[in-house]
């Protein structure tokens, strides 16, 4: 297809002798928004860094050719004391990859960053002000997918929202293609188009719709879940 | 052989280097693994005795070996890094004692002092303290990103690997350059201290690398001034003026 962007065949992760992801595959077009949900230690990091080559793996990932990816973790263990502001991350980056004043504005305006964020240090930002400086970190070098590991983890309700909004903005403005971590069922159905469903093994992949039944999120999480409702408004 | 004004250029460029890479070494949480590195140059300097060498060439060999060891630990997460780094140097130690058998070497080998400076090492000192300036400042957007997150330095395409190796040779070659007038012991408290004390005093990385290598400078002149007046040797009065910088910076309240 032409605008296949990412394929993933019989993907395989292990950590000396325990298997962390097996046998996962999946494909992306241009401008999907993939939801990685499955419960904890269920392999979404590791399938993300994996995707990044951060780790080790068995099996294909094969991405489209020239096709630049922009990662925001989510944890950073950095030290909060560090003297170091966004704005010298920004310009660090910009420098390494030889990048333009431009490309650094472009960053800031989409990540919506104000004069004074940039020049506070790192350890002096609210959680939601942290979250949006790495999407700007992300975002410089202009990439085609971004990808993101439970990027509000760590923020309150409002901030939360605006963190999503902020994915889904950039999304529709610069048709970038999103894979997105998340514990958040009722973002997967607001934003997603397609879901995949993880516990070690690949249990579910498609449309939200039609991916994730009761069936499938019972033997993901073992238990029921309150979205259920959730689905059944989407159904009707 | 040449006059003190070599010693003191050569302890200036020693110290701005010692500055510059201490300001990193204390952001990247290093300081303590890289003073440890200064100590196993003393089996180095033992070998240089024994072998009638230039003591700089065997303390070069032995702290590379150091550093790849350091290097080769960090690679690995496991809690057993930090008694390993315990036990290099402290065998580190017993060994250079062991290898040098005159008391005055060893002092000389552990407190520094100048004594005869030839020309070789005057020319090696200043080229390697301009090469660490130099190549830290090449080094700096890199080493920031890699301060901030290891695993976004390597999401961005750097060789977080090499960037180590590169960043502990460099901090060998400072204390290389610091061992003439500092001595194995206190090479690495230049890079420490000052750094420390740089900290406490700045808010942004430009001001604290600037301070931390001014202070280490200020260090030197001092302690030149106060040991020809009062006739003391050289390394360990520098240290107890970077000390004392460091004391007067924590009067500052941090915001």
């Amino acid at each position: 297809m032409a605008d296949k962007i990412l394929e993933v065949k019989n993907l395989s992760v292990k950590f000396e002798d325990t298997v962390v992801l097996e046998n996962i595959n999946f494909s992306l077009e241009k401008g999907d928004n993939l939801s990685i949900i499955g419960p904890n230690g269920s392999g979404k990091t590791v399938l993300l860094r994996a995707l990044l080559s951060m780790v080790n793996h068995d099996g294909a990932i094969e991405w489209a050719h020239g096709i630049r990816l922009g990662y925001v973790p989510q944890k950073i263990d950095a030290d909060r004391h560090l003297p170091i502001t966004i704005q010298n991350l920004l310009s660090a980056k910009g420098k390494v990859l030889k990048l333009l004043k431009s490309d650094m504005h472009i960053a800031i305006k989409s990540a919506r960053l104000t004069e004074k964020m940039l020049s506070t240090p790192i350890g002096h930002l609210s959680g939601g002000q942290f979250q949006r400086a790495l999407i700007a970190f992300a975002l410089l070098g202009k990439p085609d997918i971004l990808l993101l590991d439970e990027p509000t983890a760590s923020i309150d309700a409002p901030g939360e929202e605006q963190v999503y909004e902020l994915i889904h903005k950039l999304q529709d403005a610069h048709g970038i293609t999103v894979i997105l971590v998340s514990h958040d069922l009722s973002f997967v159905y607001r934003y997603a188009t397609k879901v995949l469903c993880l516990n070690k093994t690949s249990v579910c992949f498609g449309s939200p719709e039609l991916a994730l039944n009761t069936e499938v999120l019972e033997k993901l999480y073992g238990g029921p879940r309150k979205y259920y409702h959730h689905l059944h408004e989407q159904g009707s | 052989m040449l006059n003190e004004t070599y010693s003191f250029i050569l302890a200036i460029s020693a110290a701005a280097a010692a500055g510059v890479i201490g300001s990193f070494a204390l952001m990247k949480r290093t300081v303590l693994a890289g003073d440890v590195m200064s100590h196993i140059a003393i089996p180095g300097l033992g070998l240089a005795v024994i072998w009638s060498i230039n003591p700089l060439i065997g303390g070069g060999f032995t702290l590379l070996i150091g550093c790849l060891i350091i290097w080769h630990l960090e690679k690995k997460t496991e809690l057993s890094t930090e008694a390993t780094i315990g036990v290099i140097f402290a065998s580190s130690v017993a060994l250079g004692a062991l290898l040098i058998n005159s008391t005055e070497e060893l002092i000389d080998a552990l407190f520094g002092g100048f004594g005869n400076l030839p020309t070789s090492e005057f020319v090696f000192g200043l080229a390697a303290s301009l090469f660490v300036i130099i190549a830290v400042w090449m080094l700096r957007n890199k080493l920031i990103i890699g301060l901030f997150s290891p695993e976004l330095a390597s999401a961005t395409g750097i060789n977080v690997n090499r960037l180590n190796l590169w960043f502990l040779l460099l901090f060998g070659l400072t204390i290389l350059s610091g061992l003439r007038f500092l001595g194995a012991l206190l090479a690495g408290s230049l890079i420490i201290i000052p750094a420390a004390a740089a900290r406490q005093l700045t808010h942004t990385i430009g001001a604290f690398i600037a301070t931390s290598a001014t202070l280490s400078i200020l260090s030197v002149i001092f302690g030149f001034l106060i040991s020809r007046a009062y006739n003391l040797e050289l390394g360990p009065i520098v240290v107890v003026i970077s000390a004392a910088f460091f004391a007067l910076s924590l009067l500052k309240k941090k915001k």
